[in-house]
């Protein structure tokens, strides 16, 4: 009783944390696909999209319960390879349907090799996500089975029909990429709201006061690895089916993993938010910057040395994060939202 | 099995363990590392590879061999000591994860930098060592590989000295024992850490001149820290005889495995059978075959 | 009563002493037959040993510890207080000796089960869960009780919210009974060190335990917080009857507070009983004279 009159009280503001989802949704079904040019679509958009996904899926591992992963490209590669032969080997079966079952299958691979999480702790957990890394990129390229015998491994989007609706073109992928990374964000945002996701973050902060007071700390790790790798897996197949539309298994390498690492440590470590921020920081970081740099430097910034100019920054912009704000991009947008209230009113 | 499959399978064996020695180089950075100051470094391979290129630009550009060494020396040094004043000490009490993911950013730095300065084209590094194989027994042996081995050991055995009968090392080992107690005593941590970044820096110089010289000055050379972590793993971050006997299972389980596996399942194992070993026996001692076995303290 | 103890100690030792004159090992089998004869015992340690490395941080330690009673457990630091406390809650475990929680017999305690074992404690340096909430900390204590899975919770079924409702009243009774009203919606990392003891005091208590562990619960407290944190753990047992073992360095705190008290010194049991027996045994004094408790000892004396 007493808790149903506490949330009676919460309810306006929650009204006030709703208004700035509703308004964002209204953005992205009323004036992008209206208005976005389909360069915007395309080369930002499409991939913010799929990124912040996969950021989104390993903040939960990560950032909510702790358990350092270097090997999300990996899960990204499941879920495309996945839902690449779903498509091609499962007759009529609906694009929803086989891209849960490409998040299923990654997240089978993700329980697969969070299994060591169970013995292992930190480092050690951590080098042997590598081996995830390593070793799923390795069969997709050997076994011609998984790209249907691409002599390099290339796999091709299939055509993307919702209910008889297709949506090859740049609007209609948007769309179902928005859709996707909508709905799924919505369950996550559910789930670390919840006693789970509090058995996630008390894991996390401190894993023997937790089995102690009877935390299921190695099914919360294991169901953390298979959420997360689930994910992931969707954001893989928005990136192989919605952006890029032919990809290899080289695509999903090491520096991707850290790129989705990045992005969560940029956009902040346990927040939904910060995995869209660093996403939306990432994408556009490095158009800025060459934009930046031709501007300044003319024809002597050329690709090469875009491509080491955008290392070092990177590189620089994690060290400085971690020292001078360590819950990232949302934490400022915070304090930044703070003062302008604190100056309005 | 006949002679010669048994022979070929003896100098499959010794090559492996001859380039396990080569990943022990790397991993022994860490190691020291690892021990002193409870940073997993993940830089430590761009290390190898911005001390590498450092050195082959300079004998490139005409800098005697000698002085180049010298140079880079002390810019290894310069950038230890750089680390430790605007990496590490900011960030002391923080997680290990923390400092770890601040050492990615670190490493995405030093490659980016290395490059930046000294271009990204790959450079032939001649140390003057001969590497025609010779043959002992039936069995070849490549000279360059014994000859690093040889440098390798004889760094190890340097290291050992240092920390066990000099008076630097015996602080260096209350440090890693305990960093409360050694701050109560009056250790000065952050010199002692910038020592051990320069020690480091100048094992990654060591790694990094005959990784060089065996797969040629580019970026790739970064990559060996990848070789490095299942070592590291197996032999548990915090020994130095761990880091050598887990380069040496590593290096020679995995040429007996690309030999003799690897044809059933299509080759190209290498990326991931160092790391699928590993994993198999920290299932069994979650330590790693010389890590301490540690009792977490409530 | 103090007769009853007595005779419990003696009787305790006797095996012990029996051992020693004919040279053998534990004499497991006698001690089996003792555990269950004691109808009243709640938990029983017995010939409990643990060493770390060359360490021996306890070597052959009995405790017998009565339902209902708070029962301290004092000595020097590096004692083995801790480790006592650790090994009944699974955290380490013994090289030798069985330990019986509420009649049950394990060589070790298994610790994920510890909370449905009944058992609840607190850790001598602080171990909550920074990133939440003071009343999620609390919270969690409970979650043993829980039963629904992620699905009914992100569907929020009623299953799942009916568990919410449950334990969100244990908690707020808890916040109440400890006056954590003011900070109950704070993150616990932000509360001062004293504020966060009693939270962790509250995350063990919301299990209603029949057992409970206290790890130096005011330790570097001020005097009034300390008075404040005797007056719970006392309120503790008398309305909920719950078992209390307590870790305590403050003498005068644990002899007003508890009704028998065991001495450790260097891992070995050298004194139990009332503490006004405990008091009065020479072994005691001259443990605690010449150690950094000599403050102690004034107090003792
Ligand atoms: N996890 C561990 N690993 C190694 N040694 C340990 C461990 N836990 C305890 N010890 C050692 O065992 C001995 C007893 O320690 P314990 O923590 O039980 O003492 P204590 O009585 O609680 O002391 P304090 O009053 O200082 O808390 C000490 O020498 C300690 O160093
Ligand atoms: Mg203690």
């Amino acid at each position: 009783m007493a808790v149903q009159a506490l949330d009676a009280e919460r309810l306006p503001i929650d009204w006030q944390k709703l208004a700035l989802p509703a308004v964002l949704i209204a953005v992205a079904y009323g004036l992008i696909p209206t208005y976005a040019s389909s360069y915007l679509v395309e080369a930002i958009l499409l991939p913010f999209l799929a990124l912040s996904l996969a950021a989104v899926g390993l903040n939960l591992l990560t950032g909510y319960c702790g358990q350092l992963s270097l090997g999300s490209s990996a899960f990204m590669a499941v879920g495309a390879f996945a839902a690449y032969n779903f498509n091609l080997r499962v007759e009529a079966l609906p694009l929803v349907a086989t891209m849960i079952l490409a998040g299923i299958s990654a997240a089978g691979i993700g329980i697969l090799f969070g299994l060591p999480s169970l013995r292992l702790r930190g480092f050690y957990l951590a080098v042997s996500t590598l081996a995830a890394q390593f070793f799923v990129q390795w069969a997709l390229t050997k076994f011609g089975w998984f790209s249907n015998d691409n002599p390099s491994g290339v796999i091709s989007a299939p055509h993307l029909t919702v209910a008889g609706f297709s949506l090859d073109g740049p609007t209609g992928r948007y769309l179902l990429s928005v859709t996707m990374v909508i709905v799924l964000t919505g369950l996550v945002w559910r789930l670390v709201n919840s006693a789970i996701g509090r058995n996630f973050i008390a894991v996390r902060d401190n894993e023997t006061a937790a089995r102690v007071i009877g935390v299921p700390v190695l099914r919360t790790k294991l169901l953390a690895f298979a959420i997360s790798s689930f994910i992931i897996g969707v954001a893989g197949v928005l990136w192989a089916f919605t952006y890029l539309r032919t990809v290899e298994p080289a695509g999903f390498n090491l520096d991707r993993s850290f790129q989705i690492l990045f992005i969560i440590i940029i956009g902040g470590l346990a927040s939904i938010r910060g995995a869209f921020l660093g996403a939306a920081f990432i994408v556009v970081f490095p158009l800025v910057l060459s934009r930046l740099g031709a501007f300044a430097f003319g024809g002597l910034f050329d690709s090469g040395v875009l491509d080491m100019s955008q290392r070092i920054v990177l590189g620089a912009l994690i060290i400085i994060f971690l020292i001078a704000e360590p819950n990232g991009l949302s934490a400022l947008f915070d304090r930044l939202k703070r003062r302008i209230g604190s100056r309005s009113s | 099995m006949n002679y010669y499959d048994f022979l070929f399978a003896i100098e499959v064996l010794v090559g492996g363990l001859l380039s396990g020695v080569m990943y022990s180089l790397v991993a022994i950075g860490f190691v020291l590392i690892y021990k002193t100051s409870g940073v997993l470094n993940f830089a430590q391979g761009s290390m190898v590879l911005f001390a590498a290129l450092t050195f082959v630009s300079l004998v490139e550009r005409g800098v005697p061999f000698a002085l180049s060494l010298l140079v880079t020396l002390a810019v290894m040094v310069a950038l230890g000591f750089t680390i430790e004043r605007t990496v590490l000490r900011p960030l002391v009490n923080r997680s290990p994860m923390t400092l770890f993911m601040a050492t990615l950013g670190l490493s995405y730095i030093i490659e980016g930098a290395a490059q930046l300065i000294w271009g990204t084209q790959v450079h032939g590094l001649d140390l003057g060592i001969d590497d025609t194989p010779f043959e002992v027994g039936g069995i070849l042996i490549s000279s360059f590989d014994l000859l690093a081995a040889a440098i390798a050991a004889a760094m190890v055995a340097g290291l050992s000295a240092f920390f066990y009968s000099t008076r630097i090392g015996l602080t260096f080992r209350a440090v890693a024992d305990d960093q409360f107690a050694a701050l109560a005593v009056g250790l000065r941590l952050p010199r002692i850490w910038g020592t051990v970044w320069t020690t480091a820096g100048f094992v990654a110089l060591v790694a990094g001149l005959l990784w060089g010289a065996r797969l040629g000055v580019q970026f790739s050379l970064s990559l060996i820290v990848l070789k490095a972590l299942p070592v590291l793993v197996l032999g548990g971050f915090d020994s130095i005889l761990g880091a050598i006997v887990g380069g040496l299972i590593i290096g020679a389980s995995e040429k007996l495995a690309e030999v003799y596996l690897g044809p059933f399942v299509g080759g190209g194992i290498e990326g991931w059978f160092a790391y699928a070993l590993a994993l198999v026996v920290l299932l069994v001692r979650p330590s790693g075959l010389f890590g301490q076995k540690t009792v977490e303290r409530v | 009563m103090i007769g009853a103890s007595l005779g419990a100690a003696a009787y305790e030792r006797a095996p012990e002493i029996s051992r020693i004159l004919a040279g053998a090992g534990p004499v497991e089998d006698t001690r089996r037959a003792r555990l269950s004869a004691k109808a009243d015992a709640i938990l029983t340690l017995s010939g409990i040993g643990i060493s770390f490395g060359g360490v021996t941080a306890l070597s052959d330690v009995d405790l017998e510890v009565k339902s209902g009673e708070i029962r301290a457990v004092i000595g020097p630091n590096g004692a083995g207080k801790s480790s006592l406390i650790n090994i009944i809650s699974g955290l380490y475990h013994a090289n030798h000796g069985t330990i019986a929680i509420d009649g049950q017999p394990f060589a070790r305690v298994p610790a994920n089960r510890l909370a449905r074992l009944g058992v609840a404690r607190t850790f001598q340096n602080l171990a909550l869960f920074g990133g939440l909430s003071v009343r999620d900390n609390i919270a969690s204590g409970r979650v043993h009780t829980r039963h629904t899975s992620f699905v009914e919770h992100i569907a929020g079924l009623p299953r799942a919210r009916r568990e919410d409702a449950v334990i969100a009243e244990k908690t707020d009774q808890i916040v109440v009974f400890l006056h954590l009203e003011a900070v109950a919606d704070r993150l616990v990392a932000t509360l001062p060190y004293g504020l966060q003891k009693r939270v962790e005091l509250a995350r063990a208590l919301v299990a209603e335990p029949k057992i409970l562990l206290l790890d130096e619960p005011m330790a570097g407290m001020t005097a009034t917080e300390k008075a404040e944190m005797a007056g719970f753990v006392r309120a503790a047992r008398d309305r909920h009857g719950v078992t209390i073992i307590l870790i305590e360095h403050d003498i005068g705190v644990v002899m007003g507070l508890s009704d028998r008290v065991a001495v450790l010194d260097y891992g070995r049991k050298i004194a139990d009983g009332t503490p006004a027996e405990v008091r009065a045994d020479p072994a005691v004094i001259r443990a605690y004279i010449g150690t950094a408790e000599g403050e102690a000892s004034d107090e003792l004396l």
